[in-house]
């Protein structure tokens, strides 16, 4: 017994010894990981960071370039005694921080190793210059050049977006892909195109000996791996239009969405306030000022504020109603100042001669005319009941996109809302309310919210007379795909011989001359054709918000475009003007109309403005 | 003195020279590389006694004179006849240590006496199996009684108790390797493997679920009772429902297998941030894991428990019983071990498991030291990079490299053929000790050889297993090779009473 027990446990020894060395034997001989990881503790790698990808307008103007900077890396461990006080001269920082980061440093000498770390972010040249001259005199310090961003035009702040260092969080998302000190897009463009920009980082390699000198490229620079740049993003925007749209939205708080209707390019979104591209290139040291701005600049109102879109949304229940058969061109209504239901209850409208048909309805924007239309939707004999009418219509405004993300490829972007039947159901109760209880609907008040980049596309999908293409910003160029289905046309739920019925309204709205009672007259431009649609929304928090939509030129549209000024009052005051200025711009090149242009970029709304 | 001569063997025979022998190239290879492991750009004389090699040249030849002192000096027979009285001094020590210890490291385990510092711990290792050897030689000592066996665990049991209350939990980790002694004593197999299968769920709980560990305790539990079992009926019931329970772990086993073959790069901050593709893996198996059939097999034990504890009762079948105890014991083992791990275990040490396990990986903090280790050890290759050329301990990427984690110069400076030799050179002491041992006509100096292998074994397994990153961080030395003169002085006194006691039988017997 004893010697078998023995030999039990030598077998024991034996295998506890064969885990070992098999261990061992692993780590030393089969896994490279660790020889590398080896290397990497005594070799020195110098990181190559790659240039960002320029981003440029839809003509090849350059929106954001790059620009040199310089970034002073410290290896703690091959710092010798130097005069601290002679570095900070150089480098024009205060004493203490260089001492502080010293302390810092043989404070986790461990951690840190025979890394590199960065001390001071992006210097300029001129300092870096002259601290080359006496890098000699500071072992362990050295420089290294990184792009940073330039901006040569002051457009599009917001859709832009910033880059900036990568802070913990995004690391633990990405902690293949970046590492401390690391830059990425945080927003806009910059963010949603993060991969095609940013390239591939390289490093040389340099072998340091047990003394700690550094000898020579490891394996003769055979390893090492050269950065890859960026690719450039070409986006659909028009940096000249996209300036004028930001200088005209000066004091005013709203925004200007341009879209070329044939392709679903965005030609400018403006959200104003916005933040000025000298903010974007240093983004931390104006972060707190912006956020501090009662007016939210940070935030893209184009695509993120869901306001109701007040009588442009008209066009919506119009073309709805010819679809559903309960409406013809031809269909004069009545309206005494308003629409009157039930005991004396009134829809108020303007004064403006009636009955009115179709075409004069969207000219005159007359109320009345269009609670008849939703009335008659709604209480349609095809239905059941009001709930199934009012569903069939939420589906049929979805599909111009209303009340949905429009899944362009900025990010960010709000879905906006249109109520259902079960909307009602949770407010009133089933079957309490009716046609009536909803009849703001008709005017796009109510439930109704879209955001500014909704508005435009509704516009865009008008002038394409019954298609928009999904709205995006980035062009595919070379080394740059952009989905499919920015490709696809998308149909709504209107046959599309609808359109050209309102499109005639929008015409007059525009083209008939003051004094005709259109209620855009003051956006027509000699030769352009404008169509167009004033929208009034009403604002239980102060003063009415001013909308417009327009397309020109009538036959054959080239720009859409969707104007909301919040607390701007009568869409004709200023959304009207704005919206047709930005096309008078994008068509003929400069704009004639000098006064009223003049009126529009001195003028202020945003004194009407509550910031709570 | 003629008759003396007569009688007795010669130095060079009744001395196991190669044992010693072994012993000496042990030491010289730690000093010589304890001597790398300190070694940098500016380095001192071997000898320098400033630094630890030449402190270490003292503390070996302080060992050389202890060494002879015990082979020439101490009647051997003073082992066994003052074994309690060095237990009970030892423990005495071991408590006084904590209210009288200076603080190392967060555990209050040292005495300091001006530049000399002594744990009682190193020592009790030696008091302990002198007396377990005492107790254990008695001639109506029998380990299957119990009153005897009680007694074996509590002379271990107290110690390692005392030690866990210093928070030296590697240190109290040896002791579990008086186990073996026993087993070498008559201890039953069965115990051996009990708390084998305790360790396993353990693990097994924690890294993967409580279900893998119920699955693997119900097979094992399957497939050791169609062996035990003489009827056809349940042998092939017991075989096919072990067969089907393995089937069932595959998925769970190729899962593993799959993502240590992917090797996610457990430290990002020594990889230069190469980007990689994020491609998608699939995992064919991996929707199985995922139905929770642990309910369907608690319910499933339970049945199983109540019919085959009738079954056992009724039947007189003790290996079933004892089976169904065991399926019993393992649930509320692996019931409990969150409990244990959340609530039991100490913070650092909870950390460290699971780093161990690979359940977190934290390259900077508690995984810092292991990491730096298998760095410095795989980066040797197979020959090394050659004395004094390591780059990675010289740099002092690796911490405590001089004392738990000498290993890795080892590693880094000889490459594995160097690691080859010195773990061949610690098999050869453990197997040349337990063969000496078991020569020996007197019990007492056969179990205090085995309890001398014992020790010796364990710190080999925890010290190399902690540097390749096979054990938890949880510092102990290895043995002879490690700096410090506590330990060097523990193993000389270990393994040179059992050569003093082993020359004695040469001489007389």
């Amino acid at each position: 017994m004893d010697n078998s027990r023995r030999t039990k446990l030598i077998i024991g020894l034996l295998v506890a010894a064969g885990i070992l060395l098999g261990r061992i034997f692993y780590i030393q001989i089969i896994n490279d990981r660790y020889k590398r990881d080896a290397s990497n503790n005594s070799m020195v790698y110098d990181i190559i960071y790659p240039t960002r990808g320029a981003i440029y307008d839809r003509n090849g103007k350059i929106l954001v370039g790059n620009k040199v900077a310089y970034d002073i890396l410290v290896t703690p461990r091959e710092v010798q005694p130097f005069d601290t006080l002679a570095l900070a001269r150089v480098l024009e920082v205060p004493l203490e921080l260089i001492k502080e980061k010293m302390a810092e440093y043989s404070a986790n000498k461990r951690k840190i190793g025979f890394q590199s770390v960065v001390m001071l972010k992006q210097i300029s040249v001129e300092t870096y210059m002259r601290f080359d001259e006496v890098k000699y005199m500071f072992p362990g310090f050295k420089g290294q050049s990184r792009s940073i961003r330039d901006y040569p035009v002051n457009a599009g702040g917001n859709l832009l977006g910033y880059v900036s260092e990568v802070d913990q969080a995004f690391l633990d998302k990405h902690s293949d892909e970046y590492r401390r000190g690391d830059y990425a897009g945080k927003t806009g463009i910059e963010a949603a195109r993060e991969k095609d920009l940013r390239g591939e980082k390289g490093y040389h390699i340099y072998l340091r000996n047990s003394h700690n000198q550094i000898e020579e490229p490891y394996n003769g620079g055979a390893d090492d791996v050269e950065a890859v740049p960026g690719h450039d993003i070409v986006t659909t925007i028009d940096a000249d239009l996209q300036q004028y749209g930001q200088e005209l939205m000066k004091n005013k708080v709203g925004s200007i969405v341009a879209i070329e209707p044939s392709t679903g390019e965005i030609l400018a979104l403006v959200s104003s306030p916005g933040i000025d591209v000298e903010q974007l290139a240093d983004i931390g040291k104006y972060y707190g000022e912006i956020s501090k701005n009662p007016y939210k600049p940070m935030y893209n109102r184009a695509v993120q504020a869901s306001y109701p879109p007040g009588s442009v949304f008209k066009l919506v229940n119009g073309l709805i109603g010819l679809q559903e058969g309960v409406l013809q061109p031809s269909y004069m209504y009545p309206c005494s100042a308003g629409y009157h239901f039930g005991a004396g209850r009134k829809l108020g409208c303007h004064n403006h001669r009636s009955p009115l048909n179709m075409e004069e309805s969207i000219m005159m924007s007359c109320n009345a005319y269009y609670c008849y239309v939703l009335k008659n939707i709604l209480d349609n004999k095809k239905y059941d009941n009001v709930e199934e009418a009012l569903d069939h219509w939420h589906d049929m405004v979805l599909s111009f996109g209303f009340g949905r993300k429009l899944g362009s490829d900025f990010p960010a972007e709000l879905s906006g809302g249109i109520p259902t039947g079960k909307t009602y159901n949770r407010a009133y109760g089933k079957g309490h309310w009716n046609s009536t209880t909803v009849i703001s609907l008709s005017i796009g008040q109510g439930e109704i919210l879209a955001t500014p980049l909704h508005l435009a596309n509704f516009c865009a999908t008008i002038a394409n007379r019954g298609y928009y293409y999904i709205p995006h910003i980035v062009k595919a160029s070379e080394g740059v795909e952009i989905e499919d289905r920015f490709y696809e046309k998308q149909y709504t739920m209107v046959d599309t011989v609808h359109f050209p019925k309102v499109v005639k309204g929008m015409w007059r709205a525009v083209n008939s001359g003051f004094g005709s009672g259109g209620t855009a007259s003051i956006a027509a431009v000699e030769g352009l054709d404008i169509c167009g649609k004033t929208g009034t929304a009403q604002n239980p928090r102060g003063k009415d918000h001013s909308v417009f939509i327009c397309f020109a030129p009538k036959d054959d549209p080239k720009i859409a475009v969707a104007a909301f000024i919040e607390n701007g009052g009568f869409g004709a005051t200023w959304a009207c003007p704005l919206a047709s200025l930005m096309v008078e711009k994008y068509l003929k090149g400069e704009v004639k109309r000098a006064d009223l242009e003049k009126r529009m970029r001195e003028g202020n709304t945003m004194v009407n403005v509550r910031t709570r | 003195m003629i008759l003396e001569n007569s009688t007795q063997r010669g130095l060079g025979q009744s001395l196991d020279l190669k044992l010693i022998i072994t012993y000496l190239l042990l030491v010289v290879i730690g000093w010589i590389n304890i001597y790398a492991s300190i070694h940098s750009s500016d380095p001192a004389s071997i000898f320098d006694f400033e630094v630890r090699s030449g402190k270490q040249a003292v503390w070996i030849a302080t060992a050389f004179i202890l060494a002879l002192t015990i082979i020439f000096v101490i009647p051997p027979r003073w082992w066994e006849g003052f074994s309690v009285w060095f237990y009970a001094g030892v423990v005495f020590l071991l408590v006084a240590v904590i209210f009288l210890g200076t603080e190392v490291k967060g555990s209050k385990s040292w005495f300091q006496f001006g530049p000399v510092s002594f744990q009682p711990a190193e020592i009790s290792k030696i008091t302990t199996s002198l007396l377990l050897a005492t107790v254990m030689s008695q001639t109506n000592y029998k380990i299957s009684k119990f009153k005897d066996f009680l007694l074996t665990v509590v002379i271990i049991g107290l110690p390692m108790l005392i030690i866990l209350g210093e928070k030296e939990t590697g240190s109290a980790l040896v002791y579990v390797g008086f186990i073996f002694v026993l087993y070498r004593e008559g201890l039953s197999g069965w115990f051996l493997a009990l708390i084998g299968l305790a360790i396993l769920l353990f693990i097994t709980t924690l890294k993967a679920s409580p279900y893998a560990s119920i699955v693997i305790l119900l097979a094992l539990l399957c497939i050791s009772n169609a062996f035990q079992t003489k009827r056809h009926f349940w042998k092939w019931i017991f075989i096919g429902s072990g067969v089907l329970l393995v089937l069932s772990l595959i998925p769970w086993i190729w899962n593993m297998i799959s993502s240590a073959a992917e090797e996610k790069a457990a430290i990002f901050n020594a990889v230069p941030f190469i980007p990689k593709a994020g491609e998608e893996r699939s995992y064919f198996w991996s929707f199985i894991p995922q139905i929770k059939p642990l309910y369907f097999i608690l319910a499933f034990c339970l049945g199983a428990i109540i019919f085959f504890s009738i079954k056992a009762f009724r039947e007189r079948r003790t290996f079933l019983g004892l089976s169904v105890a065991t399926l019993v014991a393992g649930l509320v083992l692996i019931f409990s071990a969150n409990f244990i791990f959340e609530n039991v275990l100490q913070d650092h040490q909870r950390k460290r498991i699971e780093v161990l396990l690979g359940m977190k990986e934290d390259p900077a903090g508690v995984g810092y030291n292991v990491n730096q280790s298998k760095i410095a050890i795989g980066s040797g290759g197979l020959l090394g990079k050659g004395y004094l050329q390591g780059t990675q301990t010289a740099y002092g990427f690796v911490p405590e490299q001089s004392t738990d984690f000498i290993f890795c110069t080892v590693g880094e400076e000889w490459g594995f053929v160097g690691c080859l030799i010195v773990i061949l050179l610690y098999v050869f002491l453990i197997a040349r000790l337990m063969y000496d041992a078991d020569r020996c006509r007197e019990s007492f100096t056969r179990i205090y050889g085995y309890c001398v292998a014992a020790c010796i074994f364990m710190h080999l397994f925890i010290n190399i297993g902690m540097t390749v990153g096979i054990m938890p961080v949880i510092g102990i030395p290895l043995p002879l090779l490690s700096y410090g003169g506590s330990s060097l002085w523990a193993f000389t006194i270990l393994i040179f009473i059992f050569i003093a006691l082993y020359r004695q039988e040469k001489k007389y017997f």
